[in-house]
C-alpha cells in the first residue's frame, strides 16, 4: 500500500475508533438541524393583543372578532382608554395594541375616515416588522370586506412603533449580545480554567490542602467574577458610545442585574468542568451548554414565542433568556425592578440552584 | 507508626493497582517505594494522602484514619505528586508564597525548614516555574511541601525524567531532612535509589515483592552471583546464554550477572566451570567472580515473567 | 581515521542558536557504523536540539554534519528515509492494531506488500507476538509497547536507528530485554544512537559522549572515561563533568 493510502487509512481508522468524536459528528447535524429550523421562524404568532375601544359597537366588536379569529393573534386585553397600555407594555404583557377612534361606526357609516392606531412593541427583533403587517392585514381585509357589500370605508391604520421608534437594529441585537458575550466569558474561562488544574496536576495539591471545595470554587468565581465585570462595563460602554443604543432606564440597576447574570454563568461553567478533566472536553461542553443555547434560545436572535412549546419550555432554562428581557427592560424600555423583579428572582434562584450543584458534584477525592 | 497499611486494595476497572497490601512505616523513616511504571505507587499514595478510596482494607497515617479523617490528615500532610504540579505562570517565590497560604502557614515561618533547598533557588526567585530547568522544578515542588512543615512528606517519583546530578543532589536534601525527624515516603523507579532509603518496599504490579532494609533485601537474594567480563559483550552474552548450566543472565553495565541452575554448589565451583566454557567458546580475556547481589537483581528474580502481552 | 564508508554520523563544529542562546555549541563528533553510541547529558544541556538536527528535524546555525551519508543542510528529506527513530513520547497509534500500526509504517517508508508480511512475522516471532497482531496497542503493557516500538523503527531496515530514552519507567527485565535487541540490531550493522537518563545503560554503549552546556564534555568508551576521570561508574562521571555548572537553573 502506498505511503498516501496508508496515511488514509489510518485517519478512517482513527475516526471511527473515537466513539466519542463519531456520536458528535452524526448527531450533532441532526440535532441542529431540528434546533435551527424551528427556532428560526420569522413569522409570529400568538401576538399579545390589548384592544382599546372606547365606544365599542358593531363596526368594532367585528373587527375585534376578526383578530380574535386568527392564530396570529391572542386578544388578552380590551381596554376603554389607552391609559392602561404603558405599564402593560412595559411588563411585556402585551405586545401590540390597537386602538379605535371613538364613535368609530357611526364614523364608518357616515363615510367619514376612522381611525385605527397600531401600536407594536418593536423591542423584539424581527418581530416588530411582522407584528404591524399582520394587523394592518386583518385591518385591510375587513376594509376590503366592507367595501364589497357597498359604502365606502376608510380605515386609517397608523403604526407607531414603541421603545425602538428608529428600529435600529443595534438596538435589538445589543441588549441580547451583552448577554452573550458574559456566558462566554463567564462559562468558558471558568471550565477551562478549573480543567487546566485537572490536566497540569496543580489539582490534586490543592484537594490534597486544608481548602474546601467552596473556597475553591467561590475562590474562582469572585476572580472571574472581577473579570465579568469589567466585561460588563467595557460591553455596555460599547454599546452607548459606538451604536447608540439608549439606556432609558438606570445605568445601576443594569450593571447590578450584569453582575447577577456572570454570577449564574459562573456557576454553570463551574458545574460543567466539575464532571471533566479535560480543558477540551470542558471547552465543547460549555460551549455546547452555554452558546448554543443562548444563541437559539434566550430570545437574543430568534423570537421565542414562533418556537414550538418544547422549545420554548426549555428555553426557560436558559439564563440569557431571562437577562435578554432584563437588558431589554432596562436599556429600551426604561423599566425597573418593579416590572423586573419575577425575571431577577428568577436568575437569584438558578444561581443558588447552580452554586449548590456545583459545590456538591465538587468531589474532594479523585475517585 | 506513621503509617499503617492493612490489605489495601485498589482496582481501576479490570486492572488491580493495588493488590492486598500490608506494610508499616515508623516515624522518622525514611521510607522507599521502588518500582516501575504501573506498579501501583502512585495509586498507593493517592489512597494515603486521602485522594483515593479504596476498595478494600484499611490504612492509617500519623494515626488518623484516611478514609475518614480527610481533613484532620490534610493540614498534617504534605504531598508532592508526580510530575512537577506547580503553577508555571507564577513566580518562584510566588507559588512558594501560595502553598504557604493555603495550608495558614507563612514562608517567614517556616524558612529554616526550607532554607537549605530554597537558597538554592532564591537567585531564580522571580523566574517563572515553568521556565526552570527540571531539577530546578523538583525543588520547588518540594519546598512547596515542606512551607507548611508537615508531620509526614509523601513524594511520588521526585526524580523521575531529572539527570543524574539533580537526582542525587535531591537525595542529599531529603537526607538532611530526615535529620529534622520528619517521616519521608518516597516513590522511584530507579533501582539504585533504593540504596538512599532506610528501608524499602519492592512494588510491581500491585504486589510487595520484600519489605526491608536495602542491604538486607539485596542479601536475601539466595542463591550463588556471578559476575562475568569480556571485552565481546554481545557475543558474551549470547554465549553465555548457551552454557547448559545457566539460569539467568543478565547485563548489569559492563559485566554479566549470571546464576548457574544447579542448587548447592559453592561459587568458587561454579566460577571455575564457567570460565572453562568460556575459555572454549573463545573468549580467552574472560574473567569470572563471585559478585554480592544488588537491589535490582534480588527484585528481577522475585519479580517473575514481565507481564504477558495479550 | 575511520575511512568516510565507516562513519555513520558525523558532526563538525555543529552549532545551532535561538535568539541570544546557544543550544548546542559547537560539537564535534564521529558515529561509527555499526556502534551503539550513547548520547547522554542533563536536561537543557543541549541533547534534544541536537538530536533534532541529526534527524532532519532542524537546521543548524552553523557548522555541518552528515547523517548516513546525507547533508542535513540540503538532504534532510533523504536522511528521514534512511533512518529510524522511536522516542518516549510518541511510538506506536494507541488506537490501531499491532498490524495495522507495521502496515502503516511499511507504506510510509514505500515497502512492497510481501515485504511488509515477511518482516512482520519475523518481528512478531522475535517478540513473541505472533497471537496478538490483532490487540490494539493500547492494551500491551508499557514494556511490550516499547520493545515493539522499537522494532517498527527498524522495519525499513535503516543504516541508522536514532532512541530517546527508550526505557523509562519500564521494569529492569524488560529494560534488558530491550537491550538485547539493540545488540542484536548492532550486531546485523544498523548503527544505535540512544539516550538514556539510566546510567547503567550507558555502560551498555560501545561509546559514549556527554553534553554539557551545549558541548561535548566527554566522549570515548566507558571504560576508557571511567580511568580518564578516575571514577568507578558512569554515574559519578557524570557528576564530575557536570559539578561545574550544577548551580544553574
Amino acid at each position: 500500500m502506498s505511503a498516501f493510502a496508508g496515511l488514509l487509512r489510518k485517519e478512517w481508522l482513527h475516526i471511527r475508533r473515537d466513539r466519542r468524536t463519531l456520536l458528535v459528528v452524526i448527531f450533532m447535524p441532526i440535532i441542529q438541524v431540528i434546533l435551527f429550523g424551528y427556532a428560526i421562524r420569522t413569522d409570529v404568532s400568538g401576538i399579545r393583543l390589548a384592544v382599546v375601544d372606547p365606544s365599542p359597537d358593531a363596526s368594532t366588536l367585528e373587527l375585534r372578532n376578526r383578530f380574535a379569529g386568527t392564530d396570529a393573534f391572542r386578544v388578552v386585553r380590551v381596554l376603554p382608554n389607552a391609559g392602561a397600555l404603558d405599564p402593560l407594555f412595559a411588563s411585556g404583557a402585551i405586545q401590540e395594541a390597537i386602538l379605535f377612534d371613538g364613535d368609530f361606526g357611526n364614523k364608518l357609516a357616515r363615510g367619514l375616515p376612522a381611525r385605527v392606531l397600531v401600536v407594536v412593541d418593536a423591542s423584539e427583533p424581527n418581530s416588530g416588522s411582522a407584528m404591524e403587517s399582520y394587523a394592518i392585514g386583518v385591518i385591510q381585509s375587513y376594509q376590503r370586506d366592507i367595501a364589497t357589500k357597498g359604502g365606502a370605508v376608510t380605515i386609517v391604520p397608523e403604526a407607531r412603533m414603541r421603545f425602538n421608534p428608529t428600529r435600529a437594529s443595534s438596538n435589538l441585537f445589543v441588549p441580547g449580545l451583552i448577554a452573550f458575550v458574559l456566558t462566554i466569558i463567564s462559562a468558558l474561562m471558568t471550565a477551562i480554567s478549573l480543567t487546566r488544574e485537572k490536566e497540569t496536576g496543580t489539582m490534586e495539591i490543592l484537594l490534597v490542602s486544608p481548602l474546601r471545595p467552596l473556597e475553591i470554587i467561590v475562590g474562582k468565581v469572585l476572580a472571574y467574577l472581577v473579570i465579568g465585570f469589567v466585561s460588563v462595563l467595557l460591553v455596555v460602554a460599547e454599546a452607548r458610545l459606538v451604536f447608540a443604543v439608549p439606556l432609558q432606564g438606570s445605568l445601576f440597576l443594569l450593571l447590578a442585574e450584569g453582575l447577577l447574570f456572570i454570577l449564574t454563568s459562573l456557576s454553570l461553567g463551574i458545574l460543567i468542568s466539575s464532571r471533566t478533566s479535560s480543558q477540551r472536553v470542558a471547552m465543547i461542553g460549555a460551549l455546547a451548554g452555554t452558546m448554543l443555547p443562548t444563541i437559539l434560545l434566550s430570545g437574543f436572535i430568534f423570537p421565542i414565542e414562533s418556537m414550538p412549546w418544547p422549545l420554548r419550555l426549555i428555553s426557560n432554562a436558559v439564563p440569557a433568556k431571562w437577562f435578554v428581557l432584563i437588558a431589554r427592560g432596562i436599556m429600551l424600555k426604561g423599566v425597573g425592578l418593579e416590572y423586573l423583579w419575577p425575571q431577577t428572582l428568577i436568575l437569584l434562584a438558578m444561581t443558588v440552584v447552580l452554586v449548590g450543584a456545583a459545590t456538591r458534584s465538587f468531589r474532594i477525592r479523585l475517585a | 507508626m506513621a503509617v499503617t497499611i492493612d490489605s489495601l486494595v485498589k482496582r481501576f476497572g479490570e486492572t488491580t493497582a493495588v493488590d492486598k497490601v500490608t506494610l508499616e512505616i515508623a516515624a522518622g523513616e525514611l521510607f522507599g517505594f521502588i518500582g516501575p511504571d504501573g506498579a501501583g505507587k502512585t495509586t498507593l499514595f493517592r489512597i494515603l494522602v486521602t485522594l483515593l478510596l479504596p476498595d478494600a482494607g484499611r490504612a492509617t497515617v500519623l494515626g488518623r484514619d484516611v478514609t475518614t479523617d480527610v481533613w484532620e490528615l490534610r493540614r498534617r500532610v504534605g504531598y508532592m505528586p508526580g510530575r512537577f504540579s506547580l503553577y508555571p505562570d507564577l513566580s518562584v517565590e510566588e507559588n512558594l508564597h501560595f502553598f504557604a497560604s493555603v495550608f495558614g502557614a507563612s514562608v517567614e515561618a517556616q524558612y529554616d525548614l526550607i532554607a537549605p533547598i530554597y537558597d538554592q533557588l532564591a537567585p531564580f526567585k522571580d523566574r517563572r516555574a515553568g521556565a526552570l530547568s527540571g531539577g530546578m522544578k523538583q525543588k520547588l515542588a518540594l519546598c512547596c511541601a515542606l512551607v507548611h512543615r508537615p508531620e509526614i512528606l509523601f513524594l511520588d517519583e521526585p526524580t523521575t525524567g531529572v539527570d543524574a546530578v539533580s537526582r542525587r543532589e535531591f537525595w542529599e536534601l531529603l537526607a538532611r531532612l530526615k535529620g529534622t525527624g520528619l517521616t519521608i515516603v518516597v516513590s522511584t523507579p530507579y533501582m539504585d535509589e533504593a540504596n538512599r532509603c532506610g528501608r524499602v518496599a519492592l512494588m510491581q504490579r500491585g504486589r510487595m515483592l520484600g519489605i526491608d532494609a536495602p542491604s538486607r533485601i539485596a542479601a536475601s537474594f539466595g542463591r550463588p552471583l556471578l559476575r562475568v567480563r569480556a571485552d565481546r559483550r554481545y557475543p558474551l552474552l549470547l554465549a553465555t546464554r548457551e552454557y547448559p548450566n545457566a539460569a539467568t543472565v543478565f547485563p548489569f553495565g559492563d559485566v554479566l550477572h549470571f546464576t548457574d541452575r544447579r542448587d548447592g554448589l559453592p561459587p568458587e565451583e561454579i566460577a571455575r566451570e564457567l570460565l572453562a566454557y568460556l575459555h572454549q567458546r573463545g573468549f580467552a580475556d574472560a574473567q569470572v567472580e563471585a559478585t554480592a547481589p544488588t537491589i535490582e537483581d534480588t527484585f528481577m528474580a522475585r519479580m517473575g515473567e514481565p507481564e504477558k502481552a495479550a | 581515521m575511520t575511512a568516510p564508508n565507516e562513519v555513520a554520523i558525523e558532526a563538525r563544529e555543529l552549532t545551532r542558536r535561538f535568539g541570544s542562546f546557544t543550544a548546542v555549541d559547537h560539537i564535534t563528533f564521529d558515529v561509527r557504523v555499526g556502534e551503539v553510541f550513547g548520547f547522554l547529558g542533563a536536561n537543557g544541556a543541549g541533547k534534544t536540539t541536537a538530536i533534532r538536527i541529526l534527524t532532519g528535524l532542524l537546521s543548524p546555525t552553523s557548522g555541518t554534519a552528515r547523517v548516513a551519508g546525507h547533508d542535513v543542510y540540503t538532504e534532510s528529506e533523504w536522511i528521514k528515509r534512511r533512518i529510524g527513530y522511536m522516542s518516549q513520547k510518541f511510538s506506536l497509534y494507541e488506537d490501531l492494531t499491532i498490524a495495522e500500526n507495521i502496515r502503516l509504517y511499511g507504506g510510509i517508508y514505500d515497502l512492497s506488500k510481501d515485504a511488509v508480511r515477511d518482516r512482520m512475522s519475523r518481528m512478531l516471532s522475535r517478540l513473541g507476538l505472533e497471537q496478538s497482531a490483532g490487540t490494539q496497542v493500547r492494551a500491551l503493557p508499557l514494556g511490550w509497547r516499547q520493545k515493539l516500538a522499537f522494532s517498527v523503527a527498524l522495519l525499513h531496515e535503516p543504516s541508522i536507528v536514532f532512541l530517546d530514552e527508550p526505557t523509562s519507567g519500564v521494569d529492569p527485565i524488560t529494560r534488558r530485554q530491550f537491550w538485547e535487541l539493540i545488540y542484536e540490531a548492532a550486531a546485523r550493522g544498523t548503527t544505535v544512537f540512544v539516550t538514556t537518563h539510566y546510567m547503567d545503560e550507558a555502560e551498555y554503549c560501545d561509546r559514549i559522549s556527554i553534553m554539557v552546556a551545549g558541548r561535548i564534555g566527554a566522549l570515548g568508551t566507558p571504560a576508557e572515561l571511567k580511568q580518564q576521570f578516575g571514577v568507578e561508574t558512569i554515574d559519578e562521571l557524570f557528576v564530575r563533568l557536570a559539578r561545574p555548572t550544577a548551580g544553574a537553573a
